[in-house]
Formats: C-alpha cells, structure tokens, sequence
C-alpha cells in the first residue's frame, strides 16, 4: 500500500463535485455523508452551526445545501444537491442552519452538526473542511477525536476501564483486519472512552454485532467509504 | 515508477524513452487497476466537456449573482464573425467561462486543481481538439500529462488561494494545461516543463481576491486569462524559445511568492477587488467596510 500521503492523479483532476467550492460545497458534502453514519436511520431533526468562513459565506457557495444533502446520503457529485431542501421537506426531515461569527478560535470551514431520530438517540458531531474536498471529524458528543472517513472506520464507544482495547482487537484479529490506524480518546479517567480503528480493508458488519456483546462499550459505529 | 521533481520526471521519460503521460499512467497504475485509472479518467473527460457545452445552450445565474451568461455572449460575438481572437483562443476561452458558469451556479464539474480554477484545462484540451480534431484517447493522454504538473505543483508547493493565491490556483491550473497542450500538439517532454515554468513565470504574484468571498467573481475572467497564458507559453515551447528557468525552480519561486503574498490577498475577500468600493456595494454578505 501506498502511504496516506500518496496523490493520486485524481487528487489533481478531480473530485468530480457540485460547485462552487471543493472546501465550502464538496468537503460540507463530505463532512455530513460521513456524521449521517453515526446514528440509525430514519433522522428526524438535523442542526448545523456554522463557524468562520462557512458562517459568513455559506449561502454562496451552498454550504448549506451541500450539508443538507450530505445527510440525505448524497456523494459531492451528485446533482440533487442542489434540490436538498425541497428533498429533506419531502421526507420530513426537519433542518436549521445557524451561523455562529462569535467563534474565532476554531478552524475556518467548521461545522457542528445534530442529529436526532425518530427514536429519540441524538449524536453531535464536529468536522471541518481542509481543503480539496478533504475532511476530518474532530468531535463525537463533546470528545475530541480525530479521522477522515476514507478508511473504513470503526468507532467503539466504552467505558474507560481496563480490558476493553484488548476484546476490540481481538474480535478484529478473529475476522483477520489488518488494523491501519488505532487511536483511543476519552471525556476523562474512568469515563467514556472511543476507540477509533481504521483499517484498508471492508469490516465485516459481524464485528458491531459482536462488539455490542462485550461488556462496558456502549455503542459501536461503522462508516465505510 | 514515481518521480518527486520535474527533473526526475524528465529523467524517466528519457530513459524510458516515452512523454509524460505515460510516466504519469504507470505511476497511477501501481496503485490502481489499469482499467479503473482508464474508466475514471474517460469519466473526468466527460463532465469536462458537458461543463464546457451547457452555458452555451442554458446559461445560469450563479449562486451570488455576480456572473451568469458570459460564455452565450461570446460565442454570440464569434457567431457574428466579430472575434478578435484566433479560433482556439476564442473556442478556449469560451468554454472557460463557461465551466466557472456551471461551477458557481452549483453545476457539476471536475477540480483541476481546484473549483474556482477548474476551467482552464478542459478548455485549452477541448479547444484544441476541436480545431485539431485530436481523438478522446489523445485528450486522455493530455489529462494525465495536466496531472503530472498539478501532482508535483501539489506535492511541492500549493494548490490552494489561501495559501499561495490565484497564481497556485489559476496559475498551476494554467501550467498544467500548457504542459498538455504542448504535448498533444508534438512537443518534448523538456517543451512542456518548459512551458509550464513560464506560464508560472508571467502569472508569478497573482493574489486571489473573490468578490464577497465567493467563487465567481474575478476568477471566472482570470480562468479566461489563464487560458491565454497557457496557450502563449505553450507557443513559445513549442517554437523552440528556451525558457531559462527549470519547472522545479521556478515552482518553487511560485511558493515562496505565494506564502508572501499579505493574507488579505489570499481568499479572505478583504483585499484587491473585493475591496473595492463596487464590489463591496455588490456583495450583501461582504465583511468589508
């Protein structure tokens, strides 16, 4: 395998994207496609706030039609993008933009999004654009982390406690994952804990299954590119 | 089969005696399927040329505003003869307003580097072919050539206005695409170096300055003015003018430029012509006093 760093002739031409901005309309098309993996469907309500330059620009360069469209599934170059709004109103999913210019500290193409379903669960998450339509998720619920969602990544949420990592990679190593990345983040000591895995390969759906078995994770999440 | 220079990328297409577009493929294919490289690039062609063509049949208002039926209104001024132009420099810069017209009114297009310079190379490559009748299989080759120049451009400067300007964005657009053009017309590998290092040499300091922050407004008419510069370096390339300076060099010159450049000049919108007084009276969401 190449390194991460490797660029590919498509990394020059391309992406292949819905305009005007591969930062503020592709990688907001990004960002969201990656957080909607995060809950189980169907999503009832979805919230952005918008710092930096999304907040002052998002409506140019359609940040937020980008956004919306993300979490309806829509890859950056597809076209119905542009239709987002009327397409969430068909399937009664509400939506709010909020621009928040207070904020100065944070990287300039932010984005923090809440999600709810029509089960009650809710998942904020936080991601910004780099740039080129590249993105990495910073936050889940509050706790800082740190991927990009173009490996397939496994996301464990679990009490902080002794044990835990060695059941994760185990139940890897029995389904033969060749872990690429493993980074493990938490709210504080003894707290929750995430446990974040990416790997080359596609991880078989088995593996949430039977991580939720284990004692103390909570939750498991799977995002595929 | 990888390069990190340009140096070295002329290095291998002599000693494997072929043009950059193979290097480049081969490059690719070490990572990819052969097959999928091929299928992806015939895909980046094809919305390349789709983007260049809607604005002439449905023109559309941009997301701003600011731009809008530019690419109609020159192909109207061709139709009447009135072109001051040659043909491949009107066709090219036609089809150059034409795809930032599809960019900025949410259209569907192909960053080369970047959206807000995505016009260049699919104009000069489909202005070419259309006045040189060059086959999809050659065009092809012109993309990989074009990305040979955006991957090193990448891996050894900037492709990005806030860090470099419009010379990284518009400006490395523009090298890629004479590189191409000079090999899709016959030229050495050595002519399409050379060509892209004076294209980064005349566009040297160009500052990226977009009307209320937004992607349409001057970098429409600058993927214009860049298409111009890329078919005049690849002239002088191919002409056999000797350009001094290496490609490598010489981006690195763009580098060192760009990351001079105040930021007020490097996509905040708070300098340039989005500080002028009409710009600022144009654009509502504009920060500017």
């Amino acid at each position: 395998m190449f390194p991460a760093s490797f660029i590919s002739v498509f990394d020059v031409l391309g992406p292949n994207m819905i305009g005007p901005s591969s930062s503020h309309t592709a990688g907001a098309a990004v960002i969201s496609g990656i957080v909607r993996k995060l809950i189980a469907p169907p999503l009832k309500r979805v919230e952005f706030t918008l710092y930096g330059s999304f907040a002052k620009t998002y409506r140019g360069h359609g940040t937020d039609r980008a956004l919306l469209g993300g979490i309806l599934g829509f890859s950056p170059d597809d076209l119905r993008i542009r239709d987002s709004f009327s397409i969430a109103q068909e399937q009664g999913l509400e939506f709010r933009f909020i621009p928040d210019e207070t904020e100065n500290d944070l990287h300039p193409n932010t984005v923090d999004i809440r999600m709810e379903n029509s089960a009650g669960q809710v998942i904020t998450a936080r991601g910004i654009s780099v740039g080129g339509g590249k993105v990495k998720i910073v936050r889940i619920n509050g706790v800082e982390v740190d991927f990009t969602g173009e490996y397939n990544t496994l996301i464990v949420i679990h009490q902080d406690t002794p044990g835990v990592v060695a059941h994760i990679t185990r139940i890897l190593s029995d389904h033969n994952v060749n872990i690429a990345f493993m980074q493990l983040f938490r709210e504080s000591k003894g707290h929750t804990a995430y446990s974040i895995i990416e790997s080359d390969g596609v991880l078989p759906g088995e593996i949430p299954r039977q991580l939720r078995e284990i004692p103390h994770i909570h939750d498991v999440m799977l995002v595929q590119p | 089969m990888d390069f990190k220079s340009g140096a070295e990328l002329l290095a291998l297409c002599k000693q494997e005696n072929c043009q950059i577009s193979q290097i480049m493929r081969r490059r690719e294919y070490a990572a990819a399927s052969p097959g999928d490289v091929e299928n992806r690039m015939k895909r980046v062609l094809e919305i390349m040329r789709d983007s260049t063509r809607r604005p002439l049949k449905t023109p559309q208002r941009s997301m701003g505003g600011l731009i809008g039926g530019e690419a109609m209104l020159l192909a109207a001024h061709a139709a009447n003869k009135q072109n001051i132009c040659g043909p491949v420099l009107q066709i090219a810069i036609t089809y150059a307003m034409a795809v930032l017209e599809v960019n900025a009114s949410m259209g569907l297009i192909v960053a080369a580097p970047t959206a807000g310079s995505s016009g260049v190379v699919p104009a000069l490559l489909l202005a070419l072919a259309e006045q040189y009748n060059i086959p999809d299989e050659r065009l092809l080759d012109g993309l990989f050539n074009a990305g040979a120049i955006g991957y090193l451009a990448m891996r050894n400067a900037t492709v990005a206005g806030a860090v470099g300007g419009c010379q990284a964005e518009v400006g490395v657009a523009s090298a890629m695409a004479a590189s191409a053009a000079v090999e899709l017309m016959g030229g050495t590998p050595r002519q399409c170096l050379d060509a892209s290092s004076t294209v980064l040499m005349n566009m040297l300091g160009l500052v990226c300055d977009p009307v209320g922050g937004l992607v349409e407004y001057p970098c429409q008419s600058r993927n214009a003015a860049g298409v111009a510069n890329a078919l005049v370096a690849a002239e002088l390339a191919l002409s056999g003018v000797p350009q001094l300076i290496p490609f490598d060099e010489m981006l690195a010159a763009m580098y060192r430029v760009g990351i001079r450049i105040p930021v007020e000049l490097r996509e905040t919108a708070l300098g340039g012509c989005a500080a002028t007084p009409t710009a600022c009276n144009q654009c509502g969401s504009c920060s500017n006093s």
